[in-house]
């Protein structure tokens, strides 16, 4: 049986790992994740978790404590933002390599500089390459199950590597909304005990982590790439399984009133909430429009999104990081990939926006789908348009 | 620290070897030769964290490994961190059941590289945090793995590449970082320095170290024939040599309380030590003179620690 609660987005997510029972968690401030660690100090301070809290001394640190607990089989946690994942990069990329199933909770965060607190998603995009497995949350319920989901498909013997869960800095990880949680035993019967084959132990001494010659290092790397992508069939396994005891569907692309739509909002988090009142109203005045939510970001679920798109003419696209230099927003340079070898593929549209914690409001993304299916029609000389950004025209954008 | 120390000596060396041969260390390595004795003292009972370096690149090449004992290696400043998740993580499993209970010796690894510069972060941050671990820092006074650069513990007047002697330098100018002060400032139970050219000092300091409560920290003089410029059949006298001249004392601090355990009635010439290696063949006799005044003085100061606050 499930219980309702209300609840900040941060301490749904320390919910979850408290029922998920880890061993470990290690975890350096920086806002606004700060709730996640202190709510599990607390925890492990009251004896409602018994973990090893280990306040460490950086997020290098708080990454590379948790690759040595996860290589003596522990269930190891972490969580950061901004700074804080830029500064555990290094040991971020080591976690996949060693395919160890650490879950951490990203509070996406702006970089510096200038400093900035508030959300936007360029903070794990510098993460994309890592091998990570990548989710993104809209709510606070979505936060809750996504933690629980992380530990079970990234422990999962056939995946093992370690799990991204992000969650808006701010506007979704310091919301306070109604969620279920459930009892400790449906956790628990979603969930199984852990147990890691190569553990370090002295009885059966394994080494981790030796240096690859060039007469290795390819076979390595590419054994963990087919390893990824193979990975996807048991992350869905693991969204029916926790729809069987919860009763909550999940999927990697999900789509809302997307049935012959003509053209689709695409979001990534917990934008996709707002997203979806403006396709209320834009379908209550007869407009043809839906919504897409990429919830898996890594591995890319290809045939799902191209799926998900057929019959569509128009993707407008929302990213919340600048690729400088680049083709746009990583989010619609890789849903223009993911298509380019379709016969007939939408015309896909790409806005920048929602970047250091700027707003975006509904009224924004109703003009951006009107100028989204306008740039379908005529075409346009831009590479992306910017949204919200002062001094800037509506309708200008940036050349490629 | 156990009731009673069992003290290694000749008659119960552990005759388990733990790195297996076919590791690619240079001959007359002097870490290659430490880790052995040290993993020795260690015994099997052992997890070992290491930082990248030559211990790392000449034990591990993939699909093979020198390790008998089980052995991780991430990342070049991270040994103290990874081996704090170890211990933490580990002892949080066998008190919930899920590992059985043992007595495990945690051990983090590393150069004087990953230790006094890009480790120093982290190996604060674990002895601050009074993880139950030892570290080990094996001194080869310079970066060895990528080729000879300097340190922050190159000695003054070394000449290494990327501070190398020439027509305006001496080489290194700046003084060799203490690491084992910087440890004993953290309060921590046990630091000490050893030297593979006094096997028994080294085993007995990693025993003990071990074996008492707490975060420990060992520094190894490891002389290395090829970033030294010395004979590879010369390294345990060039050891032998940094102990007697007072360039490298040996000597342990327990709770904050010093011993010297190698005390030479007279110090021998530094010019001993200095000469017989490639990396100070530039130094002028001023400079040598400049250097032994330094070794005199460091070695009386040492020695009044172990005056005014004695080890037991
Ligand atoms: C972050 C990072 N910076 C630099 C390096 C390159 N690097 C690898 S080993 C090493 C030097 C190791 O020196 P030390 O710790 O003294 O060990 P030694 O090889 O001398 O035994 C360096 C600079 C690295 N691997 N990672
Ligand atoms: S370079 Fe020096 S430390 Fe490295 S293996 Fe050779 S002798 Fe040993
Ligand atoms: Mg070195």
């Amino acid at each position: 049986m499930s219980k309702r609660v209300v609840l900040e987005a941060s301490h749904a997510v320390a919910e979850a790992v408290k029922m998920a029972d880890v061993d470990v968690v290690a975890a350096y401030p920086i806002t606004p994740q700060t709730h996640i660690p202190e709510r599990l100090a607390e925890m492990v301070a009251d004896g409602e978790l018994d973990a090893a809290y280990i306040p460490v001394e950086s997020e290098h640190s708080a990454m590379s404590t948790a690759l040595g607990a996860a290589a003596v089989g522990a269930r190891a946690f972490t969580t950061t933002a901004g700074q804080g994942l830029e500064l555990m990069h290094e040991p971020v990329y080591i976690a996949a390599s060693h395919r160890y199933p650490i879950v951490m909770a990203v509070c996406n965060r702006a970089l510096s500089a200038p400093i900035s607190i508030w959300c936007d998603h360029s903070d794990v995009m510098s993460c994309r390459d890592t091998g990570w497995i990548q989710v993104f949350c809209q709510n606070n319920q979505e936060s809750f199950d996504m933690t629980l989901w992380a530990f079970r498909v990234g422990e999962d013997p056939s995946v093992m590597f370690p799990v991204m869960v992000n969650l808006d800095g701010f506007t979704l990880s310091h919301v306070t909304e109604p969620l279920l949680l459930p009892d400790q035993a449906d956790a628990d019967r979603f969930l199984p005990k852990y147990e890691y084959r190569l553990a370090l132990k002295p009885e059966a001494p394994t080494s981790h982590g030796g240096f690859g010659l060039p007469d290795i290092y390819t076979e390595v790397k590419f054994a963990q790439e087919v390893a990824l992508r193979g990975s996807r069939a048991v992350l869905d396994k693991g969204w029916k399984e926790f729809a069987d005891i919860f009763g909550r569907e999940y999927k990697a692309v999900e789509t809302y009133k997307a049935d012959g739509a003509k053209t689709l909002l695409v979001t990534m988090g917990s934008l996709g909430e707002t997203a979806k009142m403006v396709v209320d109203s834009k379908r209550e005045k007869g407009e043809a429009v839906g919504h897409l939510n990429l919830r898996l970001w890594r591995p890319f679920p290809f045939a799902d999104f191209r799926e998900a798109v057929k019959g569509v003419d128009t993707l407008v696209v929302l990213d919340r990081c600048f690729s400088f230099g680049g083709p746009g927003g990583p989010v619609c340079s890789e849903l223009r990939a993911a298509l380019f070898d379709m016969d007939k593929r939408p015309k896909v549209v790409g806005f920048i926006g929602g970047i250091g914690g700027r707003e975006i409001d509904a009224e924004t993304f109703a003009y951006m789908i009107d100028r989204g299916k306008e740039i379908a029609e005529k075409g346009s000389e831009y590479l992306y348009e910017p949204v919200l950004v002062r001094g800037l025209e509506r309708g200008t954008g940036v050349r490629g | 620290m156990a009731p009673e120390f069992v003290k290694v000596g000749k008659h119960n060396i552990d005759a388990k070897e733990y790195l297996a041969p076919g590791h690619t260390f240079c001959t007359g390595c002097g870490e290659a030769l430490a880790i052995r004795l040290v993993c020795k003292a260690l015994g099997e009972n052992t997890i070992i964290g290491m930082a990248t370096g030559c211990d790392e690149v000449c034990t591990s090449p993939l699909p093979v490994t020198s390790w008998r004992l089980p052995w991780l290696h991430t990342l070049f400043e991270n040994a103290a961190a990874e081996v704090s998740g170890m211990e933490a993580g580990l002892k949080a499993m066998m008190r919930k059941g899920k590992a059985p209970q043992r007595d495990i010796k945690f051990v983090a690894m590393a150069g004087d590289g990953g230790t006094s510069d890009i480790g120093l972060q982290a190996l604060s941050g674990a002895l601050e945090r009074g993880h139950d671990f030892l570290y080990v820092c094996w001194d080869n006074e310079a970066y060895m793995n990528t080729g000879i650069q300097r340190s922050s513990a190159t000695p003054y007047g070394a000449s290494t590449t990327t501070a190398p002697a020439g027509k305006l330098s001496m080489g290194q100018q700046t003084q060799k970082k203490n690491m084992v002060e910087i440890c004993v400032a953290h309060e921590i139970p046990y630091a000490a320095t050893a030297c593979p050219s006094y096997p028994f000092d080294l085993m007995n300091k990693i025993k003990k170290a071990v074996e008492i409560k707490g975060p420990a920290y060992v520094h190894v003089f490891v002389p290395c024939p090829t970033g030294w410029r010395t004979p590879s059949n010369q390294t345990i006298e060039i050891g032998k040599l940094a102990v007697e001249t007072g360039v490298f004392p040996l000597y342990e601090v327990e709770n904050g309380r010093y011993r010297l355990n190698v005390d030479p009635p007279k110090l021998k010439p530094v010019e001993q030590y200095l000469k017989p290696q490639g990396r100070f063949r530039h130094l002028s006799p001023g400079e040598i003179s400049e250097i032994q005044e330094r070794v005199t003085e460091g070695y009386a100061r040492l020695k009044e620690k172990a005056t005014s606050f004695p080890a037991g």
